[in-house]
Parts: C-alpha cells; structure tokens; sequence
C-alpha cells in the first residue's frame, strides 16, 4: 500500500473524528457539555476501545459517523458496549445509517452479553429520511424491540446529556437507569413549541420535560448528576454492581465495616411506633460504608430504593422510609419498588427489604389513581423474585404493607424482626376503634372512655407482641438491633446459592 | 414568595413555627397525623413565615399550602 494512501485514510479518519463543524463545538461549551469522544474517554477505563462505522455516511460529507459512535470498551475491567450521540453533528439527530449502527452495537452486546450503554443526546429523526429510518424492518423501531428483548439480559444504562425527543424518548424508558445531567436533559414526547401549537399549552422545556422533574414528578430518570462528569463516573459506579448478563454472579467488591460515624441502631429508631425517624441512617449503619447507591432518589421518597455492597456483596435495599409520608405506601412508591425489585431479581442481586410501614395510604385520591391497581404491581414484583430476599419488620408492618415488604407469606428466605416490632391488620390506635367504635361513643364519661381505650389497646398490644409472633412461626428469628448486620451478612451468605423457579407459564398477567 | 404545602392527606397537630420567624430550607414546620403517624412537613427553600394558613386540628389535602413564606 503506498504511502499516500495511508496518509489519506488517517486524515480522514481525523477528520471523522473531529465530529461536526467548529461552530457546534463552541455551543457544546456554552452549554456545559462535551464532546462525544471526551465522554466516552471518561467513561472507559482507558483509551483503547473498539469502533465501527466510523465512515458511516462519509460520502454525505458533512455528517461524519453519521452522528453516532458506536464502541466497544472496558469499564471497571468490564467489556461493555455503547452508542453515543454526537450532538455537533445534525443535532444528533437519527438518519438511517445513524438507526443502523445503533441496532448493530444493539446486536453485539446481545452476542457478546455484556452490558450496553447508550449515551443519549439527540434531537430525534431525520424528517428528511424517513422512509430510510422510520418505518422499516431496521428502522427505528428494531431499536426499541431489540431493548425490550435484551432488557433483564443485560444491563442497558442510558445517560442522558441533552434532549431526547419523541421516539426517541423510549431509549431512556427501555433501559435499567437513566441517568441525567441537570439542566441539560430533557425527555418528552411533543416539544413545548409543539405543545402550543397542537394543545395551546404555553409551557418551559424545564417544566415540562428536563431533568429535575423526571428525576423527582414523572419517575422516568433515576439519578439527578450536576454535570456530565459526575452522571458519567454514576454510570461506571452503578456498573459494579451488575454481572455482565443475567447467568452470572454480580461481581463481589471489597469488604468494608460501615462508615465509623453510624449511629446505633438502638439509638437510630424510636420505641414510638407513631414517631418519625430517617431510615437512612439505618441503612448507614448496617451497609459498608460508602457503597450506597440510590436509585430515584428523588422520587416517591416514603420509599427508599438502591443497591449497596454488605461484606462486598451487592445486594439490593427497599425500605420504608418513616421520614416521609409517615412511610406510607403510595402510587408512586409501589411502582419505584415493583421496577427496583424486578431489576434485581433479573441480575442475581439479593434484596433486603427493611419495613416500617403504616400501610397502603387510603382516601379518595388514591383510590382514584388506582393504588390498589399500583401496589398489586409491587406485590407481584416482590412475590415473583427468586433471588435470596430477607424481610426485616424494623419496627411495624400493618395491612397490605406487610405483605408488600416481603413478609411470611411470600416466601422470603427469611423474616425477621427487631424485638420492638409490631406485625398486625392495623395499628392499636385504629384497631379499638374500629372493633369498640359504638362501645367507646356509648360511654359517657370522659375519663372512664379514655381508661377503656387504653385498656383494650393494652390488650391488643399483647395480642400483636413479637414474641408472640415467634412463638407462633410467623417470624423466623428476633434479631438484637446491634447484630442485624453481622446477621445478614450470614444469612444471605447461606442463601447464596439458593435456585428457584418461581412458577412455569409463559409469563404472567401483569397488574399493570 | 414560597409555599409550604401539605405532602399528604392528614390532620394537623402541630405548628412549629410562628408568623416572622426565619425557617431554613429542610426544616420541619408544621407536623401533620396522617395514617395514625407523625409525618412532618418541611419548608424547602429559606424564607420568613408570612402566614400560616392552618390551624390545629384541620384536615389538610395532599398540596394544599400551609404556610406562606416570603
């Protein structure tokens, strides 16, 4: 091969490289962003990685790569493949050749079983080459099959940059996580401009489909990062906690004691079962320190969700969170659960569930947003999960609430409880009076009303009183507070190679 | 001007704070019973109390403001 030839094809390649014209790059800048290749530096573990389809659409000329770039590289030791966006090319923007590439990488990762990412920032189709990209058998739409076939098989992690429009949207709504960069990401279906020409609502990009609000209203983003640094080192964080695809283990880290300052757990939740405490500071004091990674932080936060490492295991944690809402179970937090259970029973990831719950909440405007219809989808999630699951009854669990964290009947490995726990229909308070409503209004007397109340709920208290729970099998063991973690770490090493199939069928009706 | 409004369905039990006085973001103003729990309500931004829209032993609704903050 000549000299020249060679010279030729590495400017070209340069030039490929290079992205879109100068003037997209100084835009990037002005909006806090970076270079699709500067993304992919920080996010693999050094520069080598694997690239086709650099040319893709060279002979067009001005969209170098076709406005995507799709590589393969190593993330914590990982292989992992990924699609990224270059908004300095055309926005982004999807024509066939960009579709294309995207489903090939899509089909690697399957072949492989690695993990995908997709680096999203992206103004949505071509209209231009629609026919090209839209509606064919490789057309857009393979790209949202081919996620919803290989999700539970292996990871697919979406950080979103910038926009994602319309279809496009469905990239994010089809993978495991989506991170997003606050200010800068946006999902929505119909554009604010669009949403005033077809509806005649006058509305911001902020308000109607950036970061912040799908992060804390809508549900749609998991992680809020305040830049692209820090979304990109979420995504090589979260990555430790997940195998490669679904037959294997997930990777064990480095064991470490929980963060020194923990409280104890004692001190941590009060004798009250009516008062507030955070739950949080539960969780410091049972997991290694530093490994807690939430997942939509934000969102429905009666309920917190996210995946922590206990002796270096991974494992997932649901709780209750007292803190907020009193705990209760609502719409949105059965669904955080039912989607965070699922993504751990699908990559062999233990869950902890860790209760303090009043129950489902009732009233007029739940039972129209159809709680019962939404919690049905948590219980199902958390009857359906085979991996290792412990539930601990940290200080109440009440109603369906009892069921939903994983109590007797749904075949935890184990249920377990602190000794101040209380297990039960309903809470002594509402308990007397529901049973003695007519014979409390029926007593004249004001004192003597008050000493009945008490009474009974003396009594009820007895009834409900985990030893006697014990005694009956309905837990399994009362754990002193201080020996809860040393005593998961145990258990959940017993339960490690626990294998079942939950029930054969093609799949379940989901309450959905 | 900055809203305090009610996270959940419930009563109110307590009212923490009194009309002028600096609250912080994060801090707990008025403290509502809802499912037989204590469920506080925080302020989310840093503000003076204008006004307090509640008294003890309303029912509050899931949004509905309850203090006023400037």
């Amino acid at each position: 091969m000549s000299k020249q030839a060679e010279d030729m094809l590495r400017e070209r390649i340069a030039q490929v490289e290079k992205g879109g014209d100068e003037k997209y790059h100084a835009k990037l800048k002005e909006q806090n962003k970076l270079f699709v290749r500067d993304r992919l530096k920080l996010l693999f573990d050094d520069e080598f990685h694997v690239e086709d389809g650099l040319f893709a659409n060279f002979m067009a000329g001005d969209l170098p790569a076709d406005g995507v770039v799709t590589a393969i590289g190593k993330v914590n030791g990982q292989t992992v493949c990924v699609m990224a966006n270059d908004s300095t090319v055309k926005a982004g923007s999807w024509g066939a050749r960009t579709v294309e590439k995207i489903i090939r990488i899509q089909e690697t990762a399957e072949k492989m079983r690695v993990p995908l990412l997709y680096l999203v920032d992206s103004a949505g189709a071509r209209i231009t080459d629609q026919l090209e990209m839209f509606p064919g058998r490789r057309g857009a739409g393979r790209i949202f099959y081919n996620q919803v076939k290989l999700s539970g098989k292996i990871p697919q992690i979406c950080i979103l940059f910038g926009p994602s429009a319309a279809g496009g949207a469905y990239i994010p709504a089809f993978c495991d996580i989506v991170i997003m960069v606050d200010k800068n990401a946006s999902m929505y279906l119909g554009s604010p401009r669009m949403a005033e020409m077809v509806i005649g609502e006058k509305v911001t990009l902020e308000e109607l489909g950036g970061a912040r609000m799908h992060c804390s209203v809508s549900g749609c983003g998991d992680v809020l990062a305040a830049n692209e640094e820090e979304a990109i080192s979420a995504a090589r964080r979260y990555l430790g906690y997940f195998p490669a695809d679904y037959t294997a283990k997930p990777p064990v880290g480095a064991a470490k004691s929980p963060r020194p300052d923990a409280k104890k757990i004692s001190e941590i939740v009060p004798e009250n079962q009516n008062a507030p405490f955070n739950m949080h500071e539960l969780i410091d004091a049972l997991v290694d320190e530093g490994s807690f990674f939430e997942v939509k932080k934000l969102f429905a936060q009666e309920l917190i969700t996210g995946l922590a490492r206990l002796d270096g295991k991974p494992i997932g944690i649901v709780a209750n969170q007292p803190r907020v809402k009193g705990g209760v179970l609502f719409v949105d937090s059965a669904d955080k659960a039912a989607r965070f259970i699922t993504l751990c029973d699908a990559f062999q990831i233990p869950l902890l569930f860790l209760a303090d719950v009043p129950g489902f909440m009732i009233g007029t405007a739940v039972e129209r947003a159809g709680i019962i219809r939404h919690g049905a989808k948590m219980i199902s999630a958390m009857a359906e999960a085979t991996v290792p699951k412990i539930s601990v009854i940290v200080r109440k669990a009440y109603g369906a609430g009892l069921y939903a964290m994983a109590s007797s009947a749904f075949e935890p490995d184990s249920c377990l409880a602190l000794p101040g726990a209380q297990i039960a229909v309903m809470g002594p308070e509402a308990a007397v009076n529901a049973v003695y409503s007519n014979k409390i209004q029926a007593i004249e007397d004001p004192q003597e009303r008050q000493a009945f109340i008490m009474q009974k709920r003396k009594e009820y208290q007895e009834d409900i009183d985990i030893y006697l729970l014990a005694s009956n099998l309905i837990v399994d063991a009362i754990i002193p507070p201080e020996d809860l973690r040393r005593e998961l770490i145990a258990r959940f090493d017993v339960y490690a190679n626990k294998k079942q199939i939950f029930s054969e069928r093609k799949h379940p009706v989901y309450p959905v | 001007m900055k809203n305090v409004a009610a996270t959940m369905a419930g009563t109110v039990i307590n009212i923490l704070v009194q009309k002028g006085d600096q609250v912080k973001a994060g801090q707990d103003v008025i403290v509502l019973e809802s499912m037989k729990m204590e469920v506080p309500v925080q302020a989310e931004a840093d503000g003076v109390v204008a006004e307090i829209k509640v008294n003890s032993g309303d029912f509050v609704n899931d949004g509905d403001v309850i203090v006023v903050l400037e």
